[in-house]
């Protein structure tokens, strides 16, 4: 079996190298210092677990797994993170918190040969990234994924987000970017101030609308200053109005 | 009128009840001769009772200093309390900032990340490397007794403050490794110099938040103290992510109390600044020597 540490501090990593020892048959392929480093360790390894911190530089934790398409078994190592400790608890294979004890690794390990034995669909980390935010000070920005190069946009760059299939495409100054996260992920985290889903596929950012025109029967279009254009249906003309004053 | 506004803008020390005397004896004799040219305009023929204008001067000038002494007292009593008040409510303000700042310190150290990240990185130590292990629980516990000691005091010298900073930044050192190099320049003439304590600890604490949590190359640190004028000037200077991190938004969270603190201790809003220069993030905190 094989395994991955990320994580920003070298103590921290060599602590859980030191307890790994005990386990031949997990073998560390390579140790992480951050997200982008964490990425292309598990695309290059495809590891059976992996042990992350949340906490980390540019992008954390959570965001780091959220461009893996089939991310691995998770095993959380984190100072202290009282909502995202809560959000895994049933999720993750399971989650340490620094400093831990060899007899609470140990523990850890036993869980995870147990799920990987038993094969409990490895779609558990999926199920967990879908409820949990990021982290509630995280989502100021969104972390995408294109052509290989990792891509951070801050919320305030989006224009307008359209559902697409399985993945919702982002709009920016910049172009536009899919992100595998559901509409209703976005309307849930977004500031609905500044975000307001005016359609079933459509999600836009009031601050750059310049007028509202009507639109075949019951609808309604929105025009950005960067003209471009975005259904609204009845609902949703009913949402922006009340977030406009209208 | 006149008084009501002079006493506004310049209000007179205790030792400078003279200048209550002298500017109602002034204003008397104005007044006086501003009466008399007018009625003398006014009445230019009936000559007994210009007679008597001039004989009831005395009387008239006793009437006037009199009234007119009674009002810049009243007005001088009324301004002083209100400034009495403000200030009164200021100190307090700022005694309650500090003792907040204090309370949000100890919350944040003894509380998540540093404090936890510390524990396992001595934790990792111990097994590797014993003697360093040891030495990080000292360095850790004398920040945390630091934390804890500065209740009582309400300035501190600058070197005292400096070697605080220094002992979170050898603690943050051992956590990251050979990430984290720190400069600290500081003229001999600054170290006496004062300042409140515990002011610089969010300044540096939001240096590393950016230039080192989250950034992923090698980062310099520096902190320079000078003493320009009759201030002490502290810059400090840190590398940020211009991508992940936009500097724009404004002063964060940790330097706004440090910008309210200043306030309330010096009434000025200029003391902290920050600019964002070829990717370093620049904060200059002026303190004032009083």
């Amino acid at each position: 079996m094989k395994t991955l540490i990320i994580d920003d501090e070298p103590l921290a990593r060599s602590v859980v190298k030191e307890y790994l020892k005990d386990f031949p048959q997990i073998e560390l392929m390579q140790e992480c210092s951050d997200g982008f480093e964490g990425v292309k360790a598990i695309q290059q390894h495809q590891p059976d677990i992996i042990f992350l911190d949340i906490q980390m530089p540019k992008i954390n934790g959570f965001e780091m797994l959220e461009l893996i398409e089939k991310p691995p078994l998770v095993i959380f190592t984190t100072a202290f993170d009282e909502y995202a400790i809560k959000a895994f608890e049933n999720h993750a294979v399971d989650y340490l918190l620094k400093p831990f004890s060899k007899e609470r690794f140990d523990k850890a390990i036993a869980k995870f040969l147990d799920q990987n034995n038993t094969a409990t669909s490895k779609n558990n980390t999926q199920t967990l990234l879908e409820a949990v935010p990021s982290s509630p000070v995280q989502n100021n920005r969104i972390v995408v994924k294109t052509a290989g190069k990792i891509k951070i946009i801050p919320v305030e760059e989006i224009h307008y987000l359209e559902a697409s299939d399985d993945y919702v495409k982002i709009h920016t100054k910049e172009g536009n970017f899919l992100k595998n996260k559901t509409m209703g992920y976005f309307e849930q985290t977004l500031n609905p101030d500044q975000f307001v889903r005016t359609h079933r596929s459509y999600i836009v950012n009031v601050q750059l609308i310049t007028r509202i025109e009507p639109y075949e029967k019951e609808g309604y279009l929105v025009i950005l200053k960067t003209g471009a254009q975005v259904p609204v249906s009845k609902n949703g003309y009913a949402k922006l109005k009340q977030v406009l004053g209208m | 009128m006149l008084i009501i506004n002079n006493m506004r803008y310049y209000l007179p020390r205790q030792e400078k009840y003279w200048y209550v005397l002298a500017i109602s004896f002034g204003l008397s004799v104005v007044w006086l001769l501003v009466v008399r040219l007018l009625l003398w305009a006014l009445f230019k023929n009936e000559t007994v009772y210009l007679a008597m204008v001039n004989v009831s001067s005395t009387v008239r000038y006793a009437v006037a200093f009199l009234m007119l002494g009674c009002m810049t007292t009243l007005c001088l009593l009324w301004y002083t309390q209100k400034e009495q008040k403000e200030m009164d409510a200021r100190k307090t303000e700022a005694e309650n900032l500090a003792k907040e700042a204090e309370l949000f310190k100890l919350r944040q150290q003894l509380q998540p990340h540093f404090l936890f990240n510390s524990l396992n990185s001595i934790s990792a130590l111990v097994t590797s490397q014993p003697e360093q292990a040891r030495k990080m629980v000292h360095q850790l516990s004398d920040f945390l007794r630091g934390t804890l000691k500065k209740e009582e005091h309400q300035v501190v010298n600058l070197d005292e403050e400096l070697q605080y900073l220094e002992l979170y930044l050898e603690i943050e050192k051992v956590r990251f490794g050979h990430r984290l190099s720190t400069q600290i320049d500081c003229e001999e003439i600054c170290k006496l110099l004062k300042l409140p304590p515990l002011l610089l600890q969010p300044v540096v604490e939001n240096a590393i938040k950016f230039g080192l949590y989250d950034t992923t190359e090698d980062v310099t640190i520096s902190i320079d103290a000078k003493k320009i004028n009759n201030d002490l000037v502290i810059t400090v200077t840190n590398p940020f992510d211009p991508e992940t991190s936009s500097p724009k938004q404004g002063v964060g969270f940790g330097l706004s109390s440090v910008q309210r603190r200043l306030y309330l201790l010096f009434a000025r809003n200029d003391l902290l600044q920050t600019k964002a220069e070829n990717n370093l993030f620049i904060t200059t905190v002026k303190i004032p020597q009083v």
